[in-house]
């Protein structure tokens, strides 16, 4: 818990305006935002399991609502978010592993999970639509 | 504790690590392995093995194997979930009583979720 310094006057350290953005910058705060995107995505998915047991109306009534072109715009950034997620949380394993630290590897498996999360929703998009 | 190196004033305050790090650490860990594997299962399946109406997705969750892997997922996720924002809480919310209701909330939302979505679960499961 905070305690005595959650007041503390004393100056922050620099923060999002000050530094020069790099790749491997933005994917720690892509995962830290697809992560909290991914609470939204939790919350979704539940509502679909009640309306699932709630009967036919009620699952055909929330399925209109994810279908609208809102909720499609909502469920394509929760798929990105969570293709996203899912790369660059196996990239932190790698780190966990002591793998992949080096400035250019860590710049390319950057430049991949971002990719990845794109691409990776494109593709369950366009399976869930043709299949 | 006789040759410890922290302050005499960080002793006062008594905020020293909780000794809970590591267990955080771990779990957050292991759950990621395991959603790994669950998720893409998951979202493979619905697309694949049902047409996202209510009888196939029904019949789907009424597979065993669906459902218990199912529950697994969601409360694998709901876990890591809680973890991870608590993190976020714990980094950008400061003052005490902000702080502290955030973090209740960040336990008590999943809780709600798991108890709601293994309710369901079971309940289309059984077929009531």
């Amino acid at each position: 818990m905070a305690g005595p310094q959650a007041h503390d006057p004393r100056p922050l350290s620099p923060h999002l305006q000050i530094w020069r953005w790099h790749v491997t910058m933005a994917t720690s705060i892509f995962h830290r935002a697809s992560g909290v995107a991914l609470y939204v995505g939790a919350m979704i998915l539940t509502a679909w399991i009640v309306a699932l047991a709630s009967g036919p109306e009620a699952y055909a009534g929330f399925m209109g609502l994810l279908m609208s072109p809102l909720g499609l715009l909502v469920l394509f950034g929760i798929t990105a978010a969570a293709c996203y997620h899912l790369a660059n949380g196996v990239r932190h394993l790698a780190w966990d592993a002591g793998k992949g630290f080096a400035p250019k590897v860590a710049t390319a498996t950057g430049w991949a999970t971002i990719i990845a999360g794109a691409f990776g929703a494109i593709v369950v998009f366009t399976l869930a639509f043709l299949a | 504790m006789k040759y410890s190196l922290r302050t005499p004033l960080s002793r006062a305050r008594g905020l020293g690590s909780a000794k809970h790090g590591v267990g955080h650490f771990i779990q957050q860990r292991v759950t990621a392995i395991f959603l790994a594997f669950l998720l893409p299962w998951f979202g493979l399946s619905i697309i694949l093995a049902t047409d996202g109406s209510f009888l196939s997705v029904q019949s789907w969750m009424r597979q065993p194997w669906n459902a218990a892997f199912t529950a697994f997922l969601i409360l694998t996720g709901l876990y890591h979930m809680r973890l991870g924002l608590q993190v976020v809480i714990e980094d950008y919310i400061s003052g005490p009583v902000p702080r502290s209701v955030s973090l209740l909330a960040n336990t008590a939302i999943p809780a709600i979720l798991a108890i709601i979505a293994m309710l369901c679960i079971a309940k289309v499961f059984v077929g009531a």
